[in-house]
C-alpha cells in the first residue's frame, strides 16, 4: 500500500510550506512535492490604487527583500512616466539593491543554512540553528550578523528605516545620502570584507566535506536565466536578460526586460499556491530554469570588481567543461561570491563622488500606460508590470518572482534528495533536514513569490469518516 | 455681552456668552480631542469627539456646538469620556480603508494622531472593508474615498473660505459620501479653481497631491489663519510654516 509523508512546516527558510512524499507499494519513494501554502493576494488588491503609491504597497510584500520591490516598482514607475531618473539617483538605487543582497544573502548563509554545515546534518535539530551556531562559534556567527548589519544600516542610512523604507520612487529617490553616512560606511569596510572572505573560505571547504550531498542537491540540468550588463558583466540592476542552458551555450541574450512576457510563462498546479514559470519556447514542465546567485554566476561573462572576478574564475572551474554549473548545492558559493562582489562594489560607489549629489528626483505625469522594472533581487530577477489608466491608476499587476521561477527546480531537487535518502517508510530526522536544506540552496522567499491571486485552481477535497472522497471541487 | 461663570474639571473660568465649551476650553489649554472641528470653518457637531459630560445632563454633549451657560460644570476627560472617544476613533477605522503603513499621510495625519490619544491598540468592531473608489481624474490632486472620515471640512472650506462650493455629501448614513459638483469626477468639474485648500484641511491621507507617495503628504493650514484675518481685520499676519 502506498503511503505520504509530509514535512510541515519547512524550517529556516522566509515563509510557510511543506513537503510530502508519496511512497509505492513498495516503500520507494515515488514522486515528491514542494507545497507553498501561503496565498497574498497582492496583484489584484494594488489595482485601482495610483502609480506612484506601489513601491510603497509593493515593498510591504516580503520583510527580507523589500528593497527589491521597492527599486524594481520604482523602475516600473520611471517606465511609465518615461522619464530618465538623475545620475545620483540612479547610483543610490544602486547602492539600496547591493545593500538588499548583502543583507539577504548574510541571512541566508550564516543564520539560515551555515548551522547545516557547520554543525552537521545530524546535529540536534534544538542547536541547528544560529543560537547553536552561537554556542559552536561565537565569533563566526557574530561577524555574520555584523555583516548583515552592514546591509542593513546602508538601507537605513539611505531610507530613514532598515525594512519597508518607501525612499525609491518612481523618477528617483526621496532623499539623498550625507557624507557623514558615506564616511561611517567606509570606515566598516575593512571589517565586513574581510567577513565575505571568510564565508567563501568555509563554504569552500564545505564541499569537500559534503560530497554526498552535493551529488544530489538539486543536481540537473535546466536552463538559467538572469540579467547581465552590456560586456556581459554580472548586473543587478539594470542590463538586458540571458537565457543559458545546462551545457553553457547562450541559447538567448539581450533581451529587454520590458519583453519578458513573450519568453517566459506561469503555470499553475492544484496542490501549490506558488507559480511554475517556464521558458515559453519550450513549454511546460519542459521550459524548466533556475535564476539566482547560480544562474547569474553561470551566464555572465566576468565580475567588475577584482576579489569577485577571481572567485567567479573558481566556480567556473568546478566543471572541467564549458559546461554551466548545473548543481544546486553551489547556490551557496555563488551567493558568497555575489556578497563579495557587493561589498566591494558598495566601496568602489561610496568612493564615487556623484553619490554625494542633490539632484536626485525626477517629476513627470503618466505618459505610458503599461511599464516593466526588473532588477536582480537576491533570489533572482525579479520583474513588476503594471497597466494603468491616463489618470495612473493601475489597471493591472503582473509580478514575476524569483522564487516562483526557481519553484520546478525545488520541486526537483526535493525529489531527487528524497530518491537518494529515503528508504522504508521512516525518515530520520537527518534525512527530513537534508530535504529542507535542499529547499534552502534556492533561498525561497515565499512571502514575496505567493502574491497573487484569482487564477490558482483550488481543489477542495470532501472525505467521510471511511476516508472516501465523496466530492472533488476544482474552482 | 454678558460674562458666564462655568467650571471645567474642578477649575473656575469665565467666558463670554455665546462662546462655545470648546472655545473656552481652548483658550485655556485644556485638551479636547476634535477631527471635525477646524478653527476658522464653520461647526458642524459631526465627529462627537469633543463630547463633553454636564452636570445635570444624562447626555453627552460636543463641545464645539454646545453654548457655555452660567453655573455649568463640565468634565473633559474622564473614564467614560475616553471610552466612547476611543469607540468613535474604532468606529472611523473600521467603516473604511486605512491603512496608515502605506498611507500618503502616515505620520501626518490626524486620525492617526486621534487613535494615539485615546489609546486605540485595537478595534473590537468587524472591518467592513467596503469597496469604495479613488478619484484621480484631477490633473494634481487625488480623492481616495477609502481613507475618508466624511467630516466636511473640504465642503466648508471650498464653500465658506473660496467660495466655490465644489464639494457636497451625497448618500445617507453608511453610504454617504462626499461628491465633486453633482457626482462629476474631480477632473470635470467646472467649478474647482484648483486652489487646493480641500486638501490641506483634510486631516486624513483622503485628499492629497497627485505624485506623492507614503507619508508625504503633510497638511498645512496656516492659510486658513492667514485669510481669515485678512477678511475680517485687514491684517496680513506671519504664519511661518504652519
Amino acid at each position: 500500500m502506498s503511503s505520504v509523508i509530509t514535512i510541515s512546516p519547512v524550517s529556516r527558510i522566509e515563509g510557510h510550506a511543506k513537503i510530502t512524499i508519496h511512497l509505492n507499494a513498495k516503500g520507494e519513494v515515488e514522486d515528491a512535492r514542494f507545497h507553498v501554502n501561503e496565498f497574498r493576494g497582492f496583484e489584484k488588491f494594488c489595482e485601482g490604487r495610483l502609480l506612484w503609491e506601489m513601491p510603497g504597497l509593493t515593498s510591504r510584500i516580503c520583510g527580507i527583500c523589500p528593497a527589491s520591490h521597492l527599486v524594481t516598482s520604482a523602475k516600473a514607475g520611471d517606465d511609465i512616466l518615461s522619464i530618465g531618473i538623475p545620475e545620483t539617483a540612479e547610483k543610490l538605487r544602486r547602492l539600496l539593491v547591493l545593500a538588499q543582497w548583502i543583507q539577504s544573502h548574510a541571512l541566508s548563509f550564516f543564520h539560515l543554512s551555515s548551522p547545516d554545515f557547520l554543525l552537521g546534518f545530524e546535529a540536534d535539530p534544538a542547536i541547528r540553528n544560529i543560537f547553536g551556531l552561537l554556542h559552536h562559534d561565537k565569533e563566526f556567527a557574530r561577524k555574520g550578523i555584523r555583516l548583515r548589519k552592514f546591509g542593513q544600516q546602508i538601507i537605513e542610512f539611505l531610507g530613514g528605516r532598515r525594512i519597508h523604507t518607501p525612499w525609491a520612487v518612481a523618477g528617483g529617490v526621496r532623499e539623498s545620502f550625507t557624507r557623514e553616512e558615506r564616511d561611517t560606511l567606509l570606515s566598516w569596510y575593512p571589517e565586513v570584507l574581510e567577513t565575505a572572505l571568510m564565508a567563501l573560505d568555509t563554504v569552500k571547504q564545505i564541499h569537500d566535506q559534503f560530497t554526498k550531498e552535493i551529488s544530489c542537491f538539486g543536481n540537473f540540468h535546466s536552463l538559467f536565466v538572469g540579467m547581465v550588463g552590456s560586456k556581459g558583466e554580472l548586473e543587478y540592476y539594470g542590463g538586458n536578460l540571458r537565457i543559458m542552458d545546462s551545457a553553457g551555450n547562450i541559447i538567448a541574450d539581450n533581451i529587454d526586460p520590458r519583453e519578458y512576457y513573450n519568453h517566459f510563462g506561469e503555470a499553475s498546479e492544484s496542490w501549490s499556491y506558488l507559480k511554475f514559470p517556464y521558458y515559453k519556447p519550450l513549454g511546460y514542465p519542459k521550459g524548466i530554469y533556475r535564476v539566482g546567485p547560480l544562474a547569474r554566476l553561470n551566464i555572465c561573462d566576468s565580475i567588475e570588481t577584482p576579489l569577485a572576478e577571481q572567485e567567479r574564475k573558481m566556480f567556473k572551474d568546478l566543471t572541467p567543461t564549458t559546461e554551466a554549473v548545473n548543481n544546486s548545492f553551489y547556490f551557496h558559493y555563488a551567493r558568497l561570491i555575489e556578497l563579495l562582489f557587493a561589498v566591494e562594489r558598495v566601496e568602489q560607489l561610496l568612493c564615487d563622488p556623484a553619490i554625494l549629489g542633490t539632484h536626485v528626483r525626477s517629476k513627470a505625469e503618466i505618459n505610458k500606460l503599461e511599464g516593466v522594472g526588473a532588477s536582480e533581487a537576491p533570489r533572482g530577477t525579479l520583474f513588476h508590470h503594471y497597466w494603468v489608466n491616463e489618470d495612473g491608476v493601475l489597471q493591472k499587476v503582473n509580478m514575476l518572482i524569483a522564487t516562483a521561477q526557481n519553484n520546478m527546480a525545488m520541486n526537483r531537487t526535493v525529489r531527487q534528495i528524497a530518491m537518494q535518502y529515503i528508504d522504508g517508510k521512516k525518515i530520520p530526522e537527518p534525512v527530513l533536514n537534508r530535504i529542507e536544506a535542499g529547499i534552502r540552496c534556492f533561498d525561497p522567499c515565499l512571502s514575496c513569490s505567493t502574491h497573487a491571486v484569482g487564477q490558482m485552481p483550488l481543489e477542495v477535497l470532501l472525505y467521510d469518516d471511511q476516508g472516501i472522497l465523496l466530492e472533488r471541487r476544482v474552482k | 455681552m454678558a460674562v458666564k461663570t462655568l467650571t471645567i474639571n474642578g477649575e473656575q473660568y469665565s467666558a463670554q456668552e455665546g462662546e462655545s465649551i470648546l472655545s473656552v476650553a481652548r483658550q485655556h489649554n485644556i485638551p479636547i480631542p476634535t477631527l471635525c472641528h477646524l478653527e476658522g470653518l464653520s461647526t458642524v457637531g459631526a465627529c462627537r469627539l469633543c463630547v463633553v459630560q454636564i452636570e445635570g445632563i444624562p447626555r453627552l454633549l460636543p463641545a464645539c456646538t454646545t453654548k457655555v451657560e452660567e453655573g455649568m460644570v463640565i468634565q473633559t476627560a474622564n473614564e467614560r469620556l475616553n471610552k466612547y472617544r476611543r469607540m468613535i476613533v474604532a468606529l472611523l477605522a473600521s467603516e473604511g480603508n486605512h491603512v496608515c503603513a502605506v498611507c500618503v499621510a502616515n505620520n501626518h495625519c490626524e486620525l492617526q494622531d486621534l487613535a494615539y490619544s485615546v489609546g486605540l491598540v485595537r478595534v473590537r468592531y468587524p472591518y467592513l472593508f467596503p469597496n469604495k473608489q479613488l478619484d484621480a481624474t484631477h490633473k494634481d490632486y487625488v480623492m481616495d474615498h477609502n481613507r475618508c472620515v466624511l467630516c466636511t471640512r473640504c465642503v466648508r472650506v471650498c464653500d465658506e473660505v473660496e467660495g466655490a462650493h465644489v464639494w457636497d455629501v451625497a448618500g445617507r448614513g453608511i453610504n454617504s459620501e462626499i461628491i465633486t459638483g453633482l457626482d462629476y469626477s474631480w477632473g470635470n468639474s467646472q467649478t474647482c479653481t484648483e486652489c487646493g485648500k480641500c486638501v490641506m484641511v483634510c486631516p486624513t491621507g483622503a485628499l492629497f497631491e497627485k505624485g506623492v507617495t507614503v507619508s508625504e503628504m503633510e497638511k498645512k493650514k496656516g492659510f486658513l489663519k492667514y485669510i481669515i484675518t485678512a477678511r475680517q481685520k485687514k491684517e496680513w499676519v506671519s504664519i511661518g510654516n504652519e
